[in-house]
C-alpha cells in the first residue's frame, strides 16, 4: 500500500456493540418493534445509552413494493427512540446493505457523529405469508392493469423478476467457462446447514445431506431450493463508533480496517460486461488497496450468500482464491468448516440461517471475534475478518479487526 | 386482453423513449436507439450516447440475430405467464455484443440450449388498451 494510512479515514470508525431481534420464518411481530429490539440491544451491548446516540444509519430506508423489504425507516427510529441526531441517512443506491454501515463509518470518521446506530430489519416471512414469493412479487396479482417501469421494465415482461433468476444466469455461465458444479455450489448449502445447527435462532437447523441438497425441488437452473436463502422476519443492529470514543466501551472496538464500495460496471443486472462476475469484482479489489493485510491474513469471512453462487463470487472476488476457482476452493467444506483455514458463514448465512439481509454477516463477525458466539464459536478468536455483502450491482465490503 | 395461445405478461409501461423497441415487433423489426454521430447502439434507451456524449440519436431497424450470453431454465411459479418451465435468457445482439437483453429462449429442447448458440428474433404480440406491445423473444437461428 503506497497510500498514506491517514488517508483511510474508514479505521477512524470501529464496530462497538451489536444486536438483533428475534428471528423467525413468520414473527407475526411489528416490524418496527423488532427493529427497535435490535437497535435497543446494540445500543446497550455497546455499554452506551440512548441519550449516547447521535447518529443513525439504515438500508434501504422506506420503500415501496415488495412488502416486508424494509421494517423501518431512519425517521421511525429517530422517533420512536426519541434520538438527537447530528447525522443519519438511509437509502437504497449503495454498495449492498453493509453500504449503510460504511457510510457511517465515513460520517463519525468526519466528525458528523460519535455512535451511530445502524440497522436493517425485515418482514419478509410473514409478508409472503403461506403463498411464497408469488405473494411479493410485482403485477402478477393485479391483473393487465399493472405496467412494469424503472429497471424491471427490461425483465417483468419476461417473467423474470426475481434476483434468484438473474442470478442463476450468472451461476450458469459460471458453469460453462469454469466448469463449475452443482455439487459444489451444494457445499455452500451445507456448510452453512452444518452450522446453522449450532445457532438457536436459525430458521433450518435439521442436518442436511448432500442428497438432501440435489434432490431438492429446482427453482431456476443451476439453482434449487437450498441455493435460495430463507425469508424471515427480523431485524439486526450494529453500533458504530468514532474509535476515541469507543475505547472504555464494554467490547473491544473492532475496527473498520478498509472497506470496498466500487461499482465499475453498467448498472442493470443484465448488462454486466462478465456475465460471470458482479460489481463484488471491484468492491473486493478496492478493499485490498486500502490495507497491507493480505487474504491469507483473514481468520473468518462473513461472505453474502442470498443464493450459494454469490458466495462464490465474493471468495473469487476478495483474493482467497483465483477467477473460477471457487468451486474447487469450497469442495468437500473442510477448508470453510469452522475448525478450517476459512470458516465461512459461521451462522447459517441466510441460506439456512434467515434472510436477515446483510447485517446478519456483519453481527456474526463481530461476535465471533468478540468470542461471544457460543456453541459456534470458532478458535481465536478471530482478530482478522472479512464481512461481504450484497450481490449483482449492489456490492460492499469491510476488513474488520480486533484491538487486543 | 393478450390473443388465445399467448400467456399472461406484464407488460412494459410505454413512454417516447422505450416505445420504438416495445412496438417495432408491429413491422417485424428490432429496433434500438442509436447514436448518429459515432453510430453506437444505446441500450436501455437515454437520451444521450455513453459513448460519445451526442444527444444526436435515432431509431433504428438491426437484423434480430443475437447470440446466447447466458440462461437459466425457470421452474418456479413466481407470476402467471408462460407455461413452466420456461428458459430466460441474456442474449447479446450481432451489430454490438454490448447491446444485452433479458429475454425468454422459445422453440429449443431445453437439452440443446448452449451459451454462444445463434438466435433470431421472434415477437410474441400482446393486445393492451394502453398500446399494442410486441415482446421480443427468441428462437434458435438455424440458418447460422
Amino acid at each position: 500500500m503506497t497510500r498514506d494510512p491517514n488517508e483511510i479515514i474508514e479505521r477512524r470508525a470501529c464496530i462497538s456493540g451489536v444486536g438483533q431481534s428475534d428471528v423467525g420464518r413468520r414473527l407475526g411481530r411489528d416490524p418496527l418493534e423488532l427493529t427497535l429490539d435490535a437497535c435497543l440491544a446494540a445500543i446497550e451491548h455497546a455499554g452506551l445509552t440512548r441519550a449516547d446516540i447521535d447518529g443513525v444509519s439504515t438500508y434501504p430506508g422506506p420503500t415501496g413494493p415488495p412488502p416486508g423489504f424494509s421494517g423501518a425507516g431512519a425517521y421511525q427510529v429517530i422517533d420512536a427512540l426519541r434520538l438527537d441526531c447530528n447525522w443519519y441517512d438511509s437509502g437504497l443506491e449503495t454498495s449492498g446493505q453493509l453500504g449503510s454501515v460504511i457510510k457511517a463509518c465515513l460520517a463519525v470518521a468526519a466528525g458528523l457523529a460519535n455512535h451511530v446506530v445502524c440497522f436493517r430489519s425485515v418482514w419478509e416471512g410473514s409478508a409472503q405469508g403461506d403463498k411464497g414469493r408469488a405473494a411479493v412479487m410485482p403485477g402478477g396479482g393485479e391483473g393487465g392493469a399493472f405496467k412494469a417501469s424503472g429497471y424491471m421494465e427490461w425483465f417483468l415482461p419476461f417473467s423474470a423478476p426475481s434476483a434468484a433468476v438473474w442470478i442463476a444466469m450468472y451461476a450458469q455461465a459460471h458453469f460453462a467457462r469454469y466448469g463449475t458444479t452443482k455439487e459444489q455450489l451444494g457445499w455452500v448449502a451445507l456448510n452453512a446447514r452444518r452450522n446453522a445447527q449450532l445457532n438457536p435462532k436459525a430458521i433450518y437447523r435439521d442436518p442436511m445431506t448432500m442428497d438432501d441438497y440435489l434432490s431438492s425441488r429446482v427453482i431456476s437452473t443451476p439453482f434449487s431450493l437450498y441455493d435460495c436463502d430463507a425469508p424471515c422476519d427480523g431485524a439486526t443492529a450494529v453500533v458504530v463508533s468514532r474509535v476515541d470514543r469507543a475505547r472504555d466501551l464494554r467490547n473491544p472496538p473492532l475496527r473498520v480496517e478498509a472497506v470496498g464500495t466500487a461499482l465499475h460496471d453498467r448498472t442493470s443486472w443484465d448488462q454486466p460486461r462478465d456475465l460471470t462476475q458482479m460489481a463484488n469484482r471491484d468492491a473486493g479489489k478496492m478493499l485490498w488497496t486500502r490495507t497491507d493485510l493480505k487474504p491469507s491474513d483473514v481468520q473468518l469471512a462473513e461472505l453474502y450468500d442470498g443464493f450459494s453462487f454469490i458466495t462464490l463470487s465474493w471468495l473469487e472476488s476478495l483474493g482467497f482464491c483465483g477467477l473460477g476457482e471457487s468451486g474447487p476452493f469450497v469442495e468437500g467444506g473442510h477448508r470453510i468448516a469452522r475448525d478450517g483455514e476459512l470458516p465461512l458463514n459461521t451462522n447459517g448465512g441466510q441460506l439456512s440461517g434467515g434472510r436477515l439481509h446483510g447485517y446478519g454477516f456483519l453481527h456474526e463477525a463481530a461476535v465471533q471475534m468478540w468470542g461471544q458466539a457460543g456453541d459456534r464459536q470458532v478458535a481465536g478468536p478471530p482478530e482478522v475478518a472479512v464481512v461481504a455483502a450484497g450481490g449483482g450491482n449492489t456490492c460492499g465490503c469491510l476488513l474488520l479487526t480486533r484491538d487486543r | 386482453m393478450a390473443e388465445t395461445g399467448v400467456p399472461f405478461r406484464v407488460l412494459p409501461r410505454l413512454d417516447d423513449r422505450n416505445r420504438a423497441f416495445w412496438t417495432g415487433g408491429a413491422q417485424g423489426e428490432l429496433r434500438f436507439w442509436r447514436c448518429q454521430a459515432c453510430g453506437y447502439y444505446v441500450h436501455p434507451p437515454q437520451p444521450i450516447c455513453p459513448e460519445c456524449l451526442s444527444k444526436d440519436l435515432a431509431v433504428e431497424a438491426v437484423s434480430g440475430r443475437a447470440t446466447l450470453a447466458t440462461y437459466t431454465v425457470n421452474h418456479q411459479p413466481w407470476m402467471p405467464g408462460p407455461e413452466l418451465p420456461y428458459v430466460v435468457g441474456i442474449v447479446e445482439i450481432v451489430e454490438q455484443p454490448s447491446v444485452r437483453l433479458m429475454t425468454n429462449i422459445v422453440n429449443c429442447p431445453h437439452d440443446e440450449l448452449e451459451i454462444g448458440m445463434p438466435l433470431r428474433v421472434v415477437f410474441e404480440h400482446h393486445e393492451d388498451p394502453d398500446g399494442d406491445v410486441y415482446l421480443p423473444l427468441f428462437e434458435p437461428d438455424g440458418d447460422r
